[in-house]
């Protein structure tokens, strides 16, 4: 098994859900970044999703279009990020790890190597948000081979005919993007979510995360209760920056801010009780 | 869709593109899944509406009395004395109203987006023509209009923000990146995901996820078509060569797409060179960029060796992006369309020239096609007939224009 399934089995055995957290790679520079990657397992990280820096991110919303700027001028590159991966790896071998980025930067880095390469260097699992089903072809291919999971956005406008499309596409977990919408602007509903998740578990036995909205423990903790886990990335890409001098550098606290909200995020998450 | 309508036959540029958007290699459909609904509900749209003979007529009807539509085909006699070589003709787009080539596909994608139901319209805008068209189709129908430029492009295009804002559009200044075309697209974009249930997007070139490059082309076609059976009038053949500068390539598009089976016809499509191609400075995606996936379609790109996407440069807001329409992209590589360049001091000087010796002023983007006509025309006999697509016209540049030529108005 995957660490990916490896990962939810698990915690479904514990009763509940993941708590995913993002971060841009190179935000605002490799050492950090590379600090608070390590320390998010120990802070309760269950799953880690690593933003590839891309100069035209068209699904995410302003905190994480400047977080890619930041890494960008911090010298980030794709290959940069898997050794960043390579670095993590050398002392954990059982979180998941998930890339979350745009196309572009994976064809330019040749879509071969890329996927051998980053398997190579202990990457789980990639969102790629702009390659729809309808483009699979162009990398699931050698994914599959490379034994990375694809994980796919689903959203509120995927519908029934759709699901079945998607989902077949899909494989680790499935990614609810809970809002119609960029990432870091608004949040959906309980209500909104207590409708959407069953819908989905009728047509798959993948773990469910939901993201895009989620900002407090209290928010994180019922998303990972009614779904398998909470995707938090704009709410610790806002502490992150706001943890920045008027440089935009780092400054000593920095990490421990970050992680003092993941230990908080995963506290509440912990405490939660999946519904049965 | 039946697959039989969309294989390309041998021997014809003009059937792509295939049912998954691609010419070639190039286009398809590179969204969010948040997205791909949207794109699939316009294509469905678009569809029918192609097949609605209602459709056709009303659009028809607002090119004839709204737009102005035929527009007319001109000799340029003194511009072709000058140049001593092929006789000159220009389309004049930019006599439609709003002064420019973007309108007729424009009120296609409103009649389009009311089939649809929608009452919100975002768009992006360059050089500010494309949100003058739009902002001008909403004010006609009715509907909300947000219209996203880049702060940059906010700054040098005033007097089309103003117009836009007269006609009751919203502008939105996009901050975000350089500030200019590509990050307006970016906006729009997140715009629509964020709207879906009432708001269309319209593109204003033939990029983007399909089925925007093959609708945005087939809307522009009524330039070529127009071209056909004019210059037949006048000259009683076709003419020897097209010439149009491509930005997105709509009006290029717009034009060749009718004439690409006809192998005596060249084609030059001419990418701003902005301060020359040796430079970091220019918008030459195709001269001087190589094959990536932006904004929903593979096309040629200006980026660096890590994928990441350049900024473009052109003293013309309109040609500022650091892609082309993937049709484009296509035509280039199987060779039928050359694609040139002309430098920003290229352009200027075609801007004067034109505007002394036709009375007509150019919008700064056609001032770029132009500068390839003055190159290529006293290379040719003067049997020969050169068309080029006047896609605007310049009042909205001439503030820039006159910066750069340092006089202050």
């Amino acid at each position: 098994m995957s660490r990916i399934a490896d990962r939810f089995a698990a915690l479904k055995r514990e009763g509940r859900g993941a708590l995913v957290t993002y971060l841009q790679a190179y935000d605002p520079d490799p050492a950090t970044s590379l600090a608070i990657l390590r320390g998010l397992p120990g802070a309760g990280a269950d799953v880690i999703e690593i933003g590839v820096p891309f100069t035209d991110p068209m699904a995410d919303g302003p905190a994480i279009q400047r977080a890619a700027q930041r890494a960008l001028k911090a010298g980030a590159t794709l290959a940069g990020v898997l050794a960043m991966v390579r670095d993590f790896r050398s002392e954990d071998a059982t979180t998941p790890v998930v890339l979350m980025g745009y196309f572009n930067p994976i064809l330019s880095y040749g879509v071969d190597r890329f996927c051998t390469d980053a398997a190579a260097s202990g990457v789980d699992g990639l969102i790629i948000v702009d390659v729809p089903p309808e483009e699979a072809d162009e990398i699931e291919p050698q994914a599959k081979a490379a034994g990375l999971d694809l994980i796919r956005l689903v959203a509120p406008t995927t519908d029934e005919q759709r699901l079945p499309r998607v989902l077949a596409a899909t494989s680790g977990f499935i990614y609810y993007v809970s809002i119609t919408g960029i990432t870091g602007t608004r949040s959906a509903t309980t209500e909104q979510l207590a409708a959407a998740i069953p819908r989905l578990r009728r047509h798959t036995e993948l773990p469910l995360a939901i993201g895009f909205g989620i900002r407090t423990p209290q928010q994180a903790a019922e998303a990972s209760r009614i779904a398998d886990g909470a995707v938090v990335g704009t709410a610790l890409v806002d502490t992150l920056a706001a943890s920045l001098d008027e440089q935009g550098r780092a400054r000593p606290d920095t990490v421990r801010r970050v992680l003092d909200q993941v230990r908080s995020l995963a506290e509440a998450v912990r405490a939660a009780r999946q519904v049965a | 869709m039946g697959n039989a309508v969309n294989q390309p036959l041998p021997n014809s540029f003009r059937q792509g593109p295939d049912s998954r958007g691609r010419f070639g290699p190039f286009g398809g459909r590179f969204v969010a899944e948040t997205l791909m609904p949207l794109i699939l509900e316009v294509e469905r749209a678009y569809d029918a509406a192609k097949r609605d003979p209602a459709f056709k007529a009303e659009w028809q009807r607002l090119l004839k009395d709204y737009v102005g539509r035929p527009s007319p085909l001109w000799l340029a006699q003194r511009l072709t004395d000058h140049l001593g070589g092929a006789k000159v003709y220009f389309k004049r787009e930019e006599l439609n109203h709003t002064g420019a080539h973007k309108i007729n596909a424009v009120l296609a994608q409103i009649l389009l987006a009311r089939r649809m139901g929608r009452k919100r319209i975002i768009a992006e805008t360059g050089a500010g023509q494309h949100g003058v068209a739009t902002a001008t189709a909403c004010a006609l129908f009715g509907l909300q209009c947000v219209v996203y430029m880049g702060a940059t492009d906010v700054e040098r295009q005033q007097p089309n923000v103003f117009r836009m804002k007269l006609l009751g559009a919203e502008v939105r200044p996009v901050t975000s990146g350089a500030g200019t075309l590509k990050d307006a697209m970016n906006e729009a974009l997140r715009d629509w995901v964020a709207n879906v249930a009432d708001t269309y997007y319209c593109i204003g070139t033939v990029a983007g996820p399909h089925p925007y490059p093959v609708m945005v082309r087939d809307f522009q076609c009524v330039i070529g078509e127009e071209v056909r059976e004019q210059i037949l009038a006048a000259e009683g053949r076709l003419p020897d060569a097209l010439v149009c500068a491509v930005g997105g390539g709509s009006s290029a598009m717009g034009l060749f797409h009718p004439f690409l089976d006809d192998a005596s016809v060249a084609m030059y499509g001419v990418e701003a060179a902005g301060r020359g191609l040796d430079t970091e400075e220019h918008a030459a995606s195709l001269n001087r960029g190589r094959p990536g996936v932006l904004h929903g379609n593979r096309t040629y790109l200006l980026q660096d060796a890590h994928g990441q996407i350049r900024e473009a440069h052109s003293i013309s807001a309109g040609l500022d992006y650091p892609g082309i329409g993937p049709e484009h992209a296509w035509l280039h590589e199987i060779g039928r369309v050359n694609y040139v360049t002309a430098t920003d001091t290229e352009a200027l000087d075609a801007f004067q020239l034109c505007s002394r010796l036709e009375g007509i002023i150019p919008a700064l983007e056609s001032a770029h096609g132009l500068a390839q006509v003055i190159k290529l025309a006293p290379t040719m006999a003067k049997d020969r007939i050169i068309v080029l697509n006047l896609s605007g016209r310049g009042d909205k540049d001439i503030f820039t224009v006159a910066r750069h030529l340092g006089v202050e108005i």
